[in-house]
């Protein structure tokens, strides 16, 4: 079967433009079929045949049995991130349709990015103290843009809790 | 009864699909079916709302066989005791709407 691998970066906080574009691929007729650092590996598919969904999950098999069990496919996993597809003839498909679910992947995403940023922050400032090793500073950049996604992801939580007002 | 929270209407339908044993693509057919559409349950959704709603006792795994291939689910007594008071919630609910919009 024909397959092509691309090589693109997306941010943590771009998941949704990251899932548009592999849905795009898909209507395209090319759909993922393996995911590695920054490369996506397509195969070629009838136009459309597929919808693709990724999330942040941590690892849990009987949560990949569940997703199967309703016709899910399991695609692959890249760290955190775990990517399905299903065939649109099987119908709609959604990882969460509700606000409060929603908001819950959003928290599982912010905790890891709070925990990394953490840690990083405080490599960094004891790198700095530390006349032998002069790389805190990469340390400190990569908290402050942890830490940006980390605003990021709340900045869409928050939109979430203001709709959750209303209804759910 | 004062006190008992509103159900979101995925808790809603999930409880209310396994008033009969089925497992989780079966809930999902069955709540989609129940509401004529409307209502469908994303498969993340539901899985997180399982486990939750197993840890609150409102329903249980059948059987003991927790390693089975298929996990049916099913209410418990408890589960429907809510069922029962939350039927009694949205009927208050539409009742009022129904009382007040229909005076116009």
């Amino acid at each position: 079967m024909e397959r092509k691998t691309i090589t693109r970066w997306f941010w943590v906080w771009q998941f949704e433009k990251e899932e548009e574009w592999l849905n795009e691929m898909a209507a395209g007729g090319w759909v993922l079929e393996s995911v590695g650092f920054c490369r996506y590996t397509f195969a070629r598919c009838e136009p459309g045949a597929y919808t693709v969904r990724t999330e942040m999950h941590p690892y849990d098999d009987r949560y990949v049995k569940f997703m199967e069990e309703t016709g899910a496919e399991y695609v692959g996993r890249m760290m955190m991130w775990i990517y399905f597809r299903k065939k649109t003839e099987d119908g709609v498909f959604d990882l969460y349709s509700d606000i409060d679910s929603k908001i819950s992947h959003l928290d599982r995403i912010g905790k890891v990015l709070l925990a990394i940023g953490g840690a990083n922050l405080a490599i960094g400032v004891a790198n700095s103290f530390n006349p032998v090793v002069r790389a805190g500073w990469v340390n400190l950049l990569c908290a402050t843009l942890l830490m940006y996604g980390l605003g990021r992801i709340h900045g869409k939580k928050e939109a979430l809790e203001k709709e959750r007002e209303l209804h759910e | 009864m004062p006190g008992t929270p509103a159900l979101t209407e995925a808790t809603y339908y999930i409880l209310l699909s396994l008033y009969s044993p089925r497992h989780g693509y079966g809930i999902m057919q069955q709540t989609e079916e129940l509401s004529g559409g409307r209502v469908r349950l994303a498969a993340g959704t539901l899985y997180g709302a399982l486990n939750t709603l197993c840890d609150k006792g409102w329903i249980a795994l059948k059987g003991a066989d927790e390693d089975s291939r298929r996990k049916e689910y099913m209410l418990t007594e408890k589960g429907k005791e809510i069922l029962v008071d939350e039927v009694k919630r949205l009927k208050e609910l539409a009742r009022n709407g129904e009382r007040i919009l229909g005076e116009e």
